[in-house]
């Protein structure tokens, strides 16, 4: 135990004499949590809207203003002519034509189906798929009352005759932020933990202080736990920081207790930073490591649900996310503070990954080798 | 004589075609001073590796300090010291938190590792400099500061892989008065060496070429079979001889 507490000792005074890394340390979480968290929104502000209206009646004007009254969409342009709305669009300067075709407001006013054409920017389909559905909304929110006002039954309509109501469980304002926020938790976290143990290891490689290490009789387990535990303390550290800063700035909801939280997150970081270790002990160069990091990571997140949800992936994906350590945190860290969930929630996915940090935890300790 | 410390028969290490040892065969002895002497490439770094359980043999019997280099790895690490040509203090800590961090991964106790540390930087005068960063203090001291790591948990052989590369003839000097001391002590010191005259300190040493044991005897003996003036000449007529 002494020897592992010496090797601790050391790690941290070359940390906090490190010019990169303990700033890295104090400005990654911030600038994860405040900017990051603007950037990668999904939330739908300024849809650029491009109306073609070919019918001139007040039903389609009314149309066009109840759009125009929306805050989510953006007049960017006004034609009767198709032709120069597409061209907009290939420009991507619009994100949605509105197409009203001439006899729209007669065929309406005399209760028949009428057809409106929506082209939408699909560039980006989740994007797409959203513009879509607040579109339908607007458009049965006008038919609906336009069908109310002159007393007509429009047949067409679904809405008119049924009124769906929604109600978003967990996250009821659907505010983007309270989602990715704890994803970016998981990103922070996980880059934290994973990179800095492997690449001290890595680091001493290089500069050839592990030939004096492995010289001596220390046991591979004490040196390995050296490496780990200081960072593994500095991670959850970092994720006590990350949760203030959502906390202070953007009010995020932590339902479920904190102190599952943490536990969990130790067991996660286990996990990855035993990854990590993994990497250094078959590498020998800090760039090597780093690809290594890259290539897995890029895998790990743009699989773990970040974005996307698993449950959509092809069977395939789902199947390889029992690797990926980031997809049972991501699904936990999501469960425990938007849900509130508790042990009896989590206890799958806890116990899986305490099976994978004992797994590679173990394969790490195998794998160095002091005598070569 | 006294007993033998290493005892190397018939080591071989090889590198897939590459035969980098070739059927070593020698002893060194206990309180001895041993000079491993050869040109660049001759494999004096790659016995020494194995000689430290760094690096396992292709063949052959090594027993080092009373142990096998095959099955005894860490029981001989704890009864070894090893200071490398490759710098290995960590640059980014003071003297003092390298000598607490090193015996501290050597076991020595909270009280034993007080007093080891304040004798040594007592002895090298560096009182003031303790808490100065390796990096920022003088390559001279820095080997002095290793070989005296090297040696802080008592162990029965010290090995130096050139030791004194890089440093002025005043604090090679200087160095040597150390070797001097601890083989006083009782310690055996193996080390390897470009400097012909530093063969001249050692009671005795062997010269390696192309990955075999060329020539083995005191610096004295040698001269004479060779009718060499110094151990330079010596040197120069094997690596000749070898080129024929």
């Amino acid at each position: 135990m002494r020897t592992i507490f010496y090797i601790i000792q050391k790690e941290f005074i070359q940390v906090i004499r490190n010019r990169v890394m303990l700033p890295m340390m104090i400005i990654m979480p911030i600038f994860q949590m405040l900017v990051l968290l603007y950037a990668a929104t999904l939330e739908m502000k300024h849809i650029e809207l491009f109306v073609v209206d070919n019918d001139h009646t007040e039903a389609s004007r009314t149309l066009v203003s109840k759009f125009e009254g929306s805050s989510f969409y953006m007049l960017s342009g006004y034609s009767a002519s198709i032709k120069e709305a597409e061209k907009q669009m290939k420009n991507d300067k619009t994100d949605i034509i509105l197409n009203i075709s001439k006899g729209f407001g007669e065929s309406l006013s005399r209760g028949e189906g009428t057809d409106i054409q929506l082209l939408i920017n699909a560039i980006n389909g989740t994007k797409a798929g959203l513009i879509n559905a607040y579109s339908l909304n607007v458009i049965s929110q006008f038919v609906g009352e336009y069908a109310k006002n002159k007393g007509t039954i429009v047949e067409q309509s679904s809405s008119a005759g049924l009124d769906i109501r929604y109600r978003y469980w967990f996250n009821p304002e659907l505010n983007f932020k309270h989602f990715m926020l704890p994803g970016l938790l998981v990103i922070l976290v996980t880059v934290m933990g994973m990179a800095l143990s492997a690449i001290s290891f890595v680091k001493e490689k290089e500069l050839g202080t592990i030939e004096q290490i492995n010289v001596t009789p220390i046991r591979k387990y004490q040196f390995l736990a050296g490496k780990l535990l200081p960072f593994w303390i500095i991670a959850l550290f970092e994720l006590a920081f990350g949760l203030t800063i959502g906390r202070i700035f953007f009010d995020i909801p932590i339902r479920g207790s904190l102190f599952l939280l943490f536990g969990f997150s130790s067991v996660y970081l286990l996990t990855v930073m035993g990854i990590g270790l993994f990497f250094s002990t078959i590498t020998r160069t800090q760039q090597q490591i780093m690809l290594l990091f890259f290539f897995f990571n890029i895998v790990f997140i743009l699989m773990s649900g970040i974005f996307t949800p698993v449950e959509s992936m092809p069977q395939w994906a789902q199947t390889a996310n029992i690797l990926n350590p980031l997809a049972y945190f991501m699904r936990v860290i999501r469960m425990i503070m938007l849900k509130g969930s508790g042990l009896q929630d989590i206890l799958k996915e806890l116990i899986s990954l305490s099976v994978y940090a004992i797994l590679i935890l173990s394969l790490a300790v195998w794998r160095y080798r002091k005598t070569s | 004589m006294h007993a033998k410390h290493i005892v190397v028969r018939g080591l071989t290490k090889k590198f897939g075609d590459f035969t980098a040892i070739d059927q070593l065969n020698f002893d060194v002895f206990s309180g001895e001073i041993f000079g491993f002497l050869g040109a660049n490439g001759a494999g004096k770094t790659t016995a020494i590796k194995i000689l430290c359980g760094l690096s396992y043999p292709s063949s052959g019997e090594v027993n080092v300090a009373g142990f096998d280099v095959y099955t005894q790895t860490e029981q001989l690490k704890m009864n070894i010291g090893y200071m490398s040509q490759k710098f290995s203090l960590y640059e980014d800590m003071t003297i003092y938190e390298n000598i607490r961090f090193y015996g501290g991964i050597y076991g020595l106790g909270r009280k034993e590792l007080h007093a080891k540390s304040e004798q040594l930087i007592r002895k090298f005068g560096l009182v003031n400099e303790r808490n100065s960063l390796i990096a920022d203090i003088p390559q001279g001291w820095k080997q002095k500061i290793a070989f005296s790591i090297a040696i802080l948990h008592d162990p029965k052989i010290i090995f130096l892989d050139e030791p004194t590369g890089g440093v002025d003839p005043i604090t090679r000097r200087q160095f040597w008065e150390l070797i001097y001391e601890v083989s006083g002590n009782g310690i055996t010191v193996f080390v390897t060496t470009h400097y012909m005259d530093e063969a001249e300190y050692c009671h005795r040493v062997s010269i390696m070429d192309e990955g075999k044991i060329v020539a083995i005897d005191t610096p004295n003996n040698l001269k004479s079979s060779f009718g060499a003036a110094n151990m330079d000449e010596v040197f120069v007529k094997i690596a000749r001889g070898a080129e024929k």
